[in-house]
């Protein structure tokens, strides 16, 4: 027998979600993804300065409110033709990469370890010491969640990067196409430095339980093996237990499509995380061509073009149409080449080659456990490209370089959030935005489906996700495993719904 | 006996409830629980999932648990044609404006977090496409969602925590404050916010007071002079403590090197001229210190420009210190 469920609103995710499935057989047979919110900041763009994108856009978002002002800056940049001083780059760098960490972080101790913590796990062997250390913060009759306590505390102390170098996070304005407003001194220098180190000791004694250096040196299942035999205390090793025997492995699985802008740009034109396209079948990275980029809306609430094709988003428009006839989310279908793809940091450490996210997806496919792997071995990479960035930085040099924008120029701003690709596409016509158009991560990861009928790259993962026994004797109960492949994406719906 | 707080968001970023954990503490439940905050529900810290929501409502509306404040963050989504389908709480096919006309009724103080849920905010930008608005106003215009003479059955209007984002010692000694009954109609300002905050200038405490009483102004990012006269800053009207209780350890818009943007007041979100650009009138801003009238602020304006020091003058325009201050002794002769 066929049911339908319909699940939301989603907690410990951003913003609201709706997810509608058919079961049959105690399994997931089909699943719509519902952005069930719609904003109108492309909308609300046209018409303005276009400097004024870096008062708003990061208001689209606050969680990715950094990596909107980057998109932002950087179409911004590409439309004036101007460049960055060093110091100006590394500031951007460390602002992103800041919020990017914390953003893993947030997921991990907040989102998506508290589930292990509920009742549908009662009775398992690692539940106790799960509860101590991730139980939510709010709503856990037992107490507990001490790393989750830690690892907010550990978050604000680590935003207090952003507090110096853009003034207060989120909804920074200090980042520019020309640049960082806030020059950073000697003295500041050395008191970030010492904050970067403050986290990598709160990452090596709790999360990792080893220096950072080692686990992003992991280069194989059998060294991952090796390392949580010998260090078995730890969050991460905590982890892949529970990892282990709930079956995360086989949980989720995703299109085997991986997209990334590349993240942290370096002066040569190169990135710090690569940019293309892992294609996991083929085992290979491809080019990544971001004018094959489209947007569907026929699943969306949104008038579709007369000639009814999918448009790049220099052509695209944003207009809503509530009362479309098969439309079910606020959000468009974006693809590739006409593909599903995945996005995240389980696509920038494929595309980057970091070899053990690429065995372990070869192993058992890009499923929930590999999403949380790939974002914790990012989050040890980062700490170390971070102090670099800071050694690297120049008082008394410049951080910020004077631009003119055209009255009349285009402007792409790619790069990669917490949650992966995100793209800005703009117009300027006599001086005001005149086309705005955004394709944030979550829009590609919880696409609905496009005018073929493919489903997102959740609506598919969801597929076969088994339901908890109890669901079937409670309508609309939810399922466990549904839980964990939708928060194992780390969704942002509010970017997603822009 | 605890507050009760159900938390819930609409249209706007979630970045009230991302800055509210960056609040000042050394562990976040153990503040709200000292603080006498219990939190029914919050989209980023429960443990329940849509049951435990959907439970929670039910409780609330039907009077078996008490609803002691509702905490609004993001505007209220009145598109397309009024039918609120710009949001419909997930799970529910309710618009959320119904949602939250039905729990303002119940509860005994209702806040809006940030400036989203106050007047409309960033998401009322522009043609304002989703008919965004207030809990409690449509930008300056008393009214908003749930109409001029709302009054909560605590017997006051909307508290209206207003910024974008929030302060989290905002909304913490808000609620704080609640719980203790230490909050009261006085406790607002005209404008509903509450006055701990908004009695305050962002001019207060800047770091870049010594360019302001000179004049010495920035003319473009990372100048070290004063924002107001040529980037926009409206730090001397906008009413919040931001340079006294700063952001994210040592932080603040002006201290991050950018315009202060009002973002505590309605409408801030369509000022009518580029963010980071003073607009001027002959030359002279047009947005002059509060209270301050304007012939003598032009008077005092060109006075202290002619006195300005070389040293106060030479860094405005550097992106840092260039001419340090004079070293000399400070101790009175002869004592």
């Amino acid at each position: 027998m066929t049911r339908r469920l319909v699940l939301g609103p989603f907690n410990r995710v951003e913003g609201d979600l709706e997810v509608q499935l058919e079961v049959a057989d105690g399994r997931v047979r089909e699943a719509r993804v519902n952005a069930p919110m719609f904003r109108g900041f492309e909308l609300m763009l046209a018409g303005r300065e276009p400097m004024d994108a870096l008062t708003i856009v990061p208001r689209i978002c606050g969680i990715c409110s950094v990596s909107q002002s980057v998109a932002a800056a950087r179409a911004l940049a590409d439309a004036s033709g101007g460049v960055m001083p060093p110091n100006g780059v590394l500031a951007t760098k460390l602002m992103l990469a800041c919020e990017n960490l914390a953003d893993h972080l947030t997921h991990f101790y907040l989102f998506f370890m508290p589930d292990f913590t509920g009742r549908a796990y009662d009775g398992r062997v690692w539940q106790a010491q799960a509860q101590q250390r991730f139980a939510a913060l709010t709503g856990s009759p037992g107490g507990g969640g001490l790393h989750s306590r830690a690892a907010l505390v550990a978050r604000a102390r680590w935003f207090e990067l952003i507090g110096t170098l853009g003034g207060k996070w989120p909804h920074t304005g200090a980042i520019l196409p020309g640049g960082s407003a806030r020059a950073i001194n000697a003295d500041e220098r050395v008191r970030l430095l010492a904050r970067v180190r403050e986290m990598r000791a709160f990452l090596e004694h709790t999360l990792f339980g080893t220096p950072l250096e080692e686990v992003a040196a992991l280069d194989s299942l059998a060294a991952l093996q090796r390392w949580r035999s010998r260090d078995a205390g730890s969050d991460l090793a905590l982890f892949l237990d529970i990892a282990d025997d709930t079956g995360l492995t086989q949980l989720g699985t995703g299109p085997g499509r991986y997209l990334s802008y590349g993240a942290y740009p370096d002066a040569k034109g190169g990135h710090a995380f690569a940019a293309g396209v892992w294609d996991a079948a083929q085992h290979r990275v491809l080019p990544l061509d971001p004018m094959a980029i489209t947007e569907d809306p026929r699943h969306a609430w949104y008038t579709e073009d007369a000639s009814a094709k999918p448009l790049h988003p220099l052509n695209g428009n944003t207009q809503p149409q509530a009362d479309k006839a098969g439309a079910y989310s606020w959000n468009k279908a974006p693809r590739l080449a006409g593909q599903v793809l995945e996005t995240g940091a389980i696509a920038r450490q494929l595309v980057d080659g970091q070899p053990l996210i690429r065995a372990a997806v070869l192993a058992h496919g890009g499923c929930v456990s590999t999403r949380v792997l790939a974002r914790l071995l990012e989050v040890a990479r980062i700490v170390a490209l971070m102090e670099q960035w800071l050694l690297a930085l120049q008082p008394h040099a410049p951080f910020h370089e004077a631009h003119t924008l055209p009255d009349e120029a285009q402007g792409i701003g790619l790069t990669e959030a917490a949650r992966g690709a995100l793209g800005h596409w703009l117009r300027i016509d006599q001086g005001r935005l005149s086309h705005y158009q955004i394709v944030a991560p979550t829009s590609w990861n919880f696409s609905p489906r496009d005018a073929a009928g493919t489903p997102g790259a959740l609506e598919a993962a969801l597929v076969g996700a088994p339901m908890d026994s109890s669901a079937e004797a409670v309508p609309g109960n939810a399922s466990v495993a549904v839980q964990h492949i939708v928060r194992s994406f780390d969704p942002c719906m509010v970017c997603t719904v822009h | 006996m605890s507050l009760n707080v159900l938390w819930l968001q609409s249209g706007g970023c979630g970045g009230c409830s991302m800055s509210l954990l960056c609040a000042d503490t050394a562990d976040f439940p153990a503040l709200l629980k000292s603080s006498g905050i219990e939190l029914l529900w919050h989209p980023s810290l429960s443990l329940e999932n849509q049951q435990g929501l959907q439970g929670v409502l039910q409780s609330v509306l039907s009077g078996r648990t008490r609803l002691d404040a509702l905490c609004i963050e993001g505007a209220v989504l009145r598109g397309p044609n009024h039918s609120g389908r710009f949001h419909l709480l997930a799970g529910t096919d309710v618009p959320m404006m119904r949602w939250i006309e039905q729990l303002a009724a119940v509860a005994t103080h209702v806040l809006a977090v940030g400036s989203c849920a106050a007047w409309g905010g960033i998401s009322a930008s522009g043609g304002n496409p989703t008919d965004a608005c207030g809990l409690h106003y449509e930008d300056e215009q008393i009214g908003g969602l749930l109409g001029r003479d709302f009054c909560a059955r605590g017997g006051l209007p909307v508290i209206n925590i207003a910024g974008c984002p929030t302060h989290p010692g905002w909304v913490i000694d808000t609620l704080t404050l609640l719980a203790a009954g230490e909050f009261g109609a006085i406790d607002l300002d005209p404008l509903g916010r509450p006055r701990f905050y908004a009695d305050q200038l962002v001019h207060h405490g800047c770091p870049r007071n010594e360019y302001y009483e000179y004049k010495a102004s920035a003319a473009q990012p990372t100048d070290l002079g004063c924002l107001m006269e040529n980037m926009g800053c409206k730090g001397t009207q906008a009413h919040a403590d931001c340079n006294t209780r700063l952001w994210n350890g040592d932080g603040s818009c002006l201290r991050g090197g950018f315009a202060c943007i009002n973002c505590t007041a309605p409408g801030f979100q369509s000022p009518g001229h580029a963010f980071q650009l003073t607009p001027k009138l002959a030359g002279i801003p047009v947005g002059l210190p509060t209270d301050m009238p304007k012939a003598w602020f032009v008077a005092l304006a060109s006075l202290s420009k002619s006195a300005t020091p070389k040293r106060v003058k030479v860094n405005s325009r550097s992106d840092h210190v260039m001419l340090p201050p004079a070293t000399r002794s400070t101790r009175q002769r002869g004592s």
